[in-house]
């Protein structure tokens, strides 16, 4: 006892003396924090989840050179107006000039991950009798890796892309009755035409990407496309995949071209989880505010039941300082083992419910992740909400004058 | 050292009037006189549980009217030990850490936490309670638990103990050794005593007896017939 000092004694004590209110209050906001580790974790496992069904196989930000604009050739003037039928060019492929330059800068912008180039057109694919239109993704692979995960996307085969190489969506190669290894020959638009060996079948999660994609090295894709030297949109991923639109709009003001993000793609998704976000953070405020009051009010019934004592201390010499000091503990006290037991009944109840909850594949809805650091970080802060919300019971107790106290 | 309390008149219903009262260091006063007279009210204003509304206490030498509060319950807990009518121990902590308190308050005045333990040790063997070190207070009797109290009073070396009615609760037998301890601690170590009491046997052992009388002090005699 007297090792550690008098006033964190007197609060220890004071504390257990009053067993059942403790127990009460540490229970609190042991279930508060287990709420919010629980909602926590809920929510990034099914946005992330969400996340990537949506961008699936595509990249956070595309790169592309801007659209051809039609205009007028004739303005009319507001006296004399033109009347005039513009008809669009049948669209060509527009692509990147100097694409390395255009990449280190993008590489360089605050927030990029990683960027790859990217030469895609339309195409048709060709096994045999069997024909179907395609799109013809050339690229580095090592680079496109960084950007868009394809490892995970692997059915079969192994992910390379040497010259003669391609892969393919699982859809295709049913369509064209290809297995691995069998040869597919790409014709182009353009009219060249290339034989490729196929390497892997990929799930790039929607049927539709299933059915269209082939992947090639960049060089077999240029020439395939006519557009040898050049590319038709840099790919582009970033740290934070919920500030891609700030990403791109800091690319879009350093470089003329056309910027598109996920999230002006998805924005409706984008929106929801925001929504989302904005409602959980909300809840867990809410819970924050719930579990302080009790800590306080628990405390303030504990300063007018210990009333004789806390007299009888300041009689024989406590200072008013000593008397909040045991207060304030006992709110730390309290929130921090709260938090701790909280962080154990939250992991409990996750890996409960990730057992239960699944996605459509089958696999958990969300993972547990233990980290210790962020167990730590709540107790820390519970401590700190204790802390708060034992000011005032604390300088009641201080203020306690005791001669009255002690007459009672 | 002497103790000077001057002229006090603590609370708003002005309860005392004008008190003028000197205690020399080892002096063994009682101080009695009927109930609402203000024994309480002087005793904690001496105390330094209540402040005077006018006048001078001089306590240990220093002017302690001017004293902020902190300085007051430094001084509360330096100079003078109370011991209650009712015992006030702590009940969340055994007699040994009731008696020890006063000193793990400020540790490092007097030697540290085992020097305090030892000496509250003493104490409690003093009194008689060797055996109780680790009982709560809930497990003694009356009688043991003043005891208790009257240890806890002394453990830090007070020059002066306050005492208020500290038998009143007590039957004749367990008040009577309770008496008997203070008087003992009153020899040994020159600690003054101020008792307040309503019992004229307990006053009649004491060197000293002041009679307050409607919040005035209606005499200050010395006691030649002081017993054992």
């Amino acid at each position: 006892m007297t090792a550690l000092g008098f006033e964190l004694t007197v609060a220890l004590r004071f504390l257990r003396e009053g067993r059942m209110q403790t127990a009460l209050i540490i229970g609190g906001a042991a279930v508060g924090v287990a709420v919010i580790f629980f909602i926590t974790a809920v929510l990034t496992g099914v946005q992330g989840d969400l996340i990537r069904r949506v961008t699936g196989a595509q990249p956070h930000v595309v790169v592309k050179p801007p659209e051809e604009t039609v205009a007028p050739l004739l303005a009319g003037t507001p006296d004399a107006p033109r009347v005039a039928a513009v008809q669009a060019r049948p669209q060509r492929l527009t692509t990147i000039d100097g694409w390395p330059a255009l990449a280190r800068a993008t590489e360089m912008t605050d927030g990029v991950l990683a960027v790859a180039p990217v030469a895609s057109g339309s195409a048709l694919g060709i096994k045999g009798d069997a024909s179907r239109s395609v799109v013809v993704l050339g690229t580095e692979l090592d680079r496109y890796l960084r950007v868009v995960r394809l490892d995970d996307k692997v059915k079969a085969g192994v992910l390379q892309l040497e010259p003669g190489d391609a892969l393919i969506g699982i859809e295709l190669a049913k369509d064209l009755g290809a297995v691995l290894g069998d040869r597919i020959r790409v014709q182009s638009a353009q009219g060249s035409s290339e034989v490729f060996r196929i390497r892997a079948l990929l799930d790039l999660g929607s049927r539709e990407l299933n059915r269209r994609y082939v992947y090639t090295d960049l060089r077999a894709a240029q020439s395939l496309l006519g557009i040898p030297g050049r590319i038709t949109n840099l790919d582009v991923s970033v740290r934070d995949i919920m500030r891609a639109d700030e990403v791109a709009g800091q690319l879009r003001a350093q470089s003329g071209q056309l910027i598109e993000s996920w999230i002006q793609t998805n924005n409706q998704v984008f929106a929801a989880i925001n929504n989302q976000n904005i409602m959980t953070l909300l809840i867990r405020v809410f819970i924050t505010i719930v579990v302080a009051l009790g800590i306080a009010s628990v405390l303030v019934v504990s300063v007018v039941q210990k009333r004789k004592e806390i007299g009888i201390l300041r009689a024989v010499g406590a200072t008013r300082r000593q008397m909040l000091v045991v207060f304030l503990l006992q709110g730390v006290m309290v929130g921090a083992s709260g938090a701790l037991l909280g962080s154990g009944l939250g992991l409990m109840l996750v890996s409960v419910f990730s057992r239960v909850l699944r996605n459509a594949e089958g696999q958990a809805l969300f993972t547990m992740q233990f980290d210790f650091g962020l167990v730590g970080a709540v107790m820390a802060g519970a401590a700190l909400l204790g802390l708060l919300a034992a000011v005032l019971p604390a300088r009641t107790a201080a203020r306690l004058d005791p001669a009255q106290a002690i007459r009672g | 050292m002497r103790k000077t309390y001057n002229a006090g008149l603590p609370n708003a219903e002005e309860v005392l009037h004008g008190i003028d009262l000197q205690i020399q260091p080892g002096e063994f006063t009682a101080l009695i006189g009927p109930s609402g007279s203000g024994k309480s009210t002087l005793l904690n204003a001496i105390g330094l549980l209540e402040s005077a509304s006018g006048g001078s206490y001089h306590l240990a030498g220093r002017d302690v009217t001017v004293f902020d509060d902190d300085e007051r319950t430094r001084a509360r807990h330096d100079v003078l030990g109370f011991i209650f009518q009712f015992h006030h121990l702590l009940p969340a902590f055994t007699a040994l850490e009731n008696v020890m308190m006063p000193g793990l308050m400020r540790p490092q005045g007097k030697g540290g936490p085992a020097v305090i333990r030892s000496r509250a040790a003493a104490l409690l063997d003093a009194v008689g309670l060797r055996d109780a070190y680790d009982k709560k207070p809930q497990e003694l009797s009356g009688g043991m638990q003043q005891r208790v109290a009257v240890a806890r009073a002394l453990v830090v070396g007070p020059q002066l103990v306050l005492a208020d009615e500290p038998t009143g609760n007590l039957d004749t037998h367990a008040g009577d050794s309770i008496f008997a301890l203070l008087r003992q601690f009153n020899r040994d170590s020159g600690t003054a005593l101020l008792i307040v009491t309503h019992d004229p046997r307990l006053a009649a052992r004491c060197d000293r007896i002041v009679e307050l009388v409607d919040g005035q002090i209606a005499s200050d005699r010395a006691n030649t017939v002081a017993g054992a």
